[in-house]
């Protein structure tokens, strides 16, 4: 491809990468998002490759890696187009039959194709999953029908319309008033307005002396994707940067142009290999074709971006955090004002947002403000990604529009809990989010509905919790994760937090006393109030939020020394029910203590004392068997008496 | 190339300014699998920036690890959605088996243990990489088994 000096030449290209497709061509596409690569997805790849090589059809069916798809819990995923025949849990060795099959005969594999449980009926098409039936994928759709590396795949689906749009239709101003008018608001947690904060870092005016960014001695405007996705259980962003880093880039661009600035940044989680390699590859491309770099498209705008990555820092996704870690320094939040807007990076007016915020730019200006707040709430416009974990059948990721009940979201997207289990509460905005409990469940979530509920969006991790997730263990969790990345500036955080952490691993060990509920909200109000940042702000949440809708569990932990959800291990006893056991001699075996007292025909007893409730009999006991449970709060029944412990088998009793 | 010839060859590439500092020990780290104190004594006096905030850049990110690793750097992931499907007891399992605290290496340099906060693999939780390889759907027996497959 050659330079793309105009719209005009732009367009041209655009038709020829189109004319050159037939819609009607069948093609592979396979998921090599981290979630499938990890169940085996590039495997997949090279075998649809060689399998189409083998049947001599490579020039009429193409293959293709694509961007996640979302629906992980059941990767590597492969759909097969036009048809969008969907493949699930697909193995390498399951390849040549599917070439021969659907390929080559047109024939569906019914047994890799989803099972509906409910109907008990196999689904053909991706998008009749009820997984995809109940999402609005405006913004993540796009990543499971193009190549993440291929510029031509992003231009076919129309990719830098809204680009061309914004340099040659639109003042800068117009472009930001779209923004606002569009409603979006920031995507990495705060939820704060995006147009209004571009207008912000336009009006704001660069220091003839501000400090210069080193030996490149840039000064000027700049503007950073944050992509220090820091939140356990929240993996959209990295999906995004990984699958559709173009359009991340387009909507940078387009607001370089709005805010006026010359230098982009993008801030990538150090975990994050796979989204540093595409989104680097893609830059160069840009860079190439003169979408990137000295007069974009031809209109004088002059804009370069850089990729830095993070190096394991999760304060580093607050704003002044990760500037500080882009001057190279450690990641410590300063106080605001002054905002980035007026002085970020190197002193230099800065606007930051989030890779999600960012995506939906190219949409917003393509499709105008109306389209954009026609969906949604009336404060919060759009669609939402959310990563749907934990205790949940469907885990993925799920696109759906601001307002949705989250039962919507749990049951009818995510298929409920696994295991026949019972809903506790869904946990969402990340370490200092609140859990949700079942009395909430028809909350319609946006920005402010989570608020009202104790909680906040966050970066958008919803983590089901069933009845077997304990409350206090919970919020012990979180606050342990926050006092190991509170950076230690502020006391109330640095201090107030560990011995929050303290007193709760005390409770869950059953060792709480009296007062320590108390002296728990005492050094949450202590952090609330006198933290600088809002990692220290919102740091005691899950507790407050926990202790809000699961008092009793506190309670039982504290006064009776026993955990109602059977999962804070010094509180539970492993026992064996002598109805249940045939001496199968397995957890004997696997006992890494020797704690497993029993032999052939005898059924098997855990011997307290050396019990260390590690839970592998648990874990090993056949299911058909289920002998093996957990108990709390009770005292140990007796064991059966020797006589009681023979078990007599008929068959074998038979025997000579 | 001698080690200090790689530390100049990355420096190199980044440009020898302080605010490259980050970028050039993860590098670094990536390379030799921790930041020996010849190489940050040379970055140092390239970046003219003192070991005393080199010091303490390397203490404060995560990524970089001021002693040599093992052979075998295992990755247990404590995201929330691995710990509420029972990730405590595939960390308590690899520690016992492999003697080590997360942190840490043991002695015959085999195995490092590190947790993470999440790989963002969540579907496949409760989840361990080992050397980049990633084991799902552990429990403490599966963690086991896995780790007696490495030499």
């Amino acid at each position: 491809m050659t330079r793309i000096a105009s719209p005009t030449e732009l367009e041209r290209i655009r038709a020829e990468v189109l004319a050159g497709r037939d819609p009607e061509r069948p093609h592979v596409a396979v998921c090599v998002g981290t979630g499938c690569l990890a169940t085996g997805a590039r495997a997949v790849l090279a075998a649809f490759e060689a399998a189409i090589a083998e049947q001599g059809i490579d020039a009429t069916v193409g293959v293709r890696g694509t961007g996640c798809h979302g629906f992980c819990e059941r990767g590597p995923i492969v759909v097969i187009e036009p048809a969008e025949i969907c493949y699930l849990q697909v193995k390498p060795e399951d390849v040549p039959e599917l070439v021969r099959e659907t390929l080559v005969e047109k024939r569906v594999v019914e047994r890799l194709l989803y099972l509906d449980p409910r109907s008990g009926e196999r689904v053909v098409r991706e998008s009749d999953i009820p997984f995809y039936k109940h999402q609005k994928r405006l913004i993540f759709g796009p990543n499971r029908t193009i190549d993440p590396t291929s510029l031509e795949d992003y231009l076919a689906i129309g990719g830098f319309r809204a680009l061309a749009r914004a340099l040659f239709k639109r003042t800068p101003e117009q472009v930001i008033e779209e923004v606002k008018a569009a409603g979006l608001r920031g995507r990495g947690g705060a939820g704060f307005p995006t147009g209004v904060k571009w207008g912000l870092a336009r009006e704001a005016e660069c220091e003839p002396g501000g400090r210069s960014s080193g030996a490149s001695g840039a000064s000027g405007k700049v503007v950073v994707v944050n992509c220090d996705e820091g939140d356990p259980g929240a993996y959209m962003d990295r999906s995004l940067m990984e699958g559709n880093p173009f359009c991340v880039l387009e909507g940078l661009t387009i607001g370089a142009y709005a805010i006026g600035a010359s230098e982009g940044y993008i801030y990538v989680r150090q975990e994050y290999g796979l989204a540093v390699e595409n989104v680097g590859r893609a830059l160069r491309r840009l860079e190439e074709v003169g979408l990137l770099g000295d007069d974009v498209l031809g209109s004088g705008l002059s804009f370069r971006v850089k990729v830095h990555r993070g190096a394991g820092a999760f304060v580093c996704g607050e704003e002044t955090a990760l500037l500080l870690s882009l001057e190279g320094k450690p990641g410590e939040p300063r106080t605001r004002p002054p905002y980035p807007a007026v002085r970020g990076l190197f002193g230099r007016p800065t606007n930051i947002n989030n890779v999600e915020t960012w995506a939906a730019v190219p949409r917003i200006v393509s499709e105008g403000a109306a389209a954009f707040a026609a969906i949604g709430t009336a404060g919060s416009k759009g669609t939402k990604i959310f990563s749907l974990v934990g205790k949940i059948t469907n885990t993925g990721l799920v696109e759906v529009p601001m307002g949705i009940p989250l039962r919507e979201i749990v049951f009818e997207i995510g298929g409920g809990i696994p295991g026949g289990m019972r809903f506790k509460a869904v946990q969402t905005g990340g370490p200092s989010g609140g859990c949700i409990p079942e009395s909430q469940l028809d909350l319609r979530v946006d920005f402010d509905e989570l608020t009202r509920a104790g909680s906040m969006m966050g970066s958008g991790g919803l983590i089901v919790m069933d009845e077997e997730t304990c409350m206090v263990d919970v919020a012990r969790y979180f606050i342990e994760f926050l006092t190991d990345e509170s950076c230690g500036k502020c006391a109330p955080c640095r201090e107030g937090l560990r011995q929050m952490h303290r007193i709760l691993t005390r409770i869950t060990r059953g060792e709480g006393r009296e007062g320590d509920l108390e002296r728990l909200l005492e050094l949450s109000a202590l952090a609330k109030e006198v933290s600088l940042c809002a990692l220290g702000g919102t740091a005691p949440n899950p507790f407050l939020s926990t202790y809000r809708y699961f008092r009793e569990e506190y309670e039982a932990h504290v006064k009776e020394k026993r955990c109602p959800a059977l999962a804070c291990k010094a509180l539970v006893r492993y026992v064996i029910d002598p109805a249940r056991c045939t001496a199968c001699l397995i957890c004997m075996r696997k006992c890494p203590e020797g704690a497993i007292d029993g032999g052939k025909h005898r059924i098997h007893v855990i011997v307290q004392e050396k019990c260390t409730s590690c839970g592998t009999c648990l874990e090993v006991c056949p299911a058909r068997f289920g002998a093996v449970r957990k108990i709390s709060g009770v005292p140990v029944p007796p064991p059966p008496s020797e006589e009681e412990r023979v078990i007599v088998r008929k068959k074998k009793a038979a025997a000579p | 190339m001698s080690l200090l010839e790689r530390v100049d060859a990355i420096i190199d590439r980044h440009g020898a300014e302080p605010s490259a500092l980050i970028q050039v020990l993860l590098e670094l780290q990536g390379e030799l699998h921790w930041l020996p104190r010849e190489a940050l004594a040379r970055v140092g006096e390239r970046l003219v920036v003192p070991q005393s905030r080199i010091q303490r850049i390397a203490t404060f990110y995560k990524a970089f690890s001021l002693v040599p690793k093992g052979r075998h750097e295992i990755h247990v992931c404590m995201g929330t959605a691995c710990h509420v499907r029972g990730a405590g007891r595939v960390l308590d399992k690899v520690k016992e088996l492999t003697g080590i605290a997360p942190g840490e290496t043991d002695l015959e340099l085999k195995f490092s243990l590190e947790t993470v906060n999440c790989l963002g693999c969540c579907a496949l939780g409760p989840v361990m990489e080992i050397d980049g390889k990633t084991h799902g759907k552990l429990g403490a027996e599966g963690a086991a088994t896995v780790l007696e497959s490495y030499e």
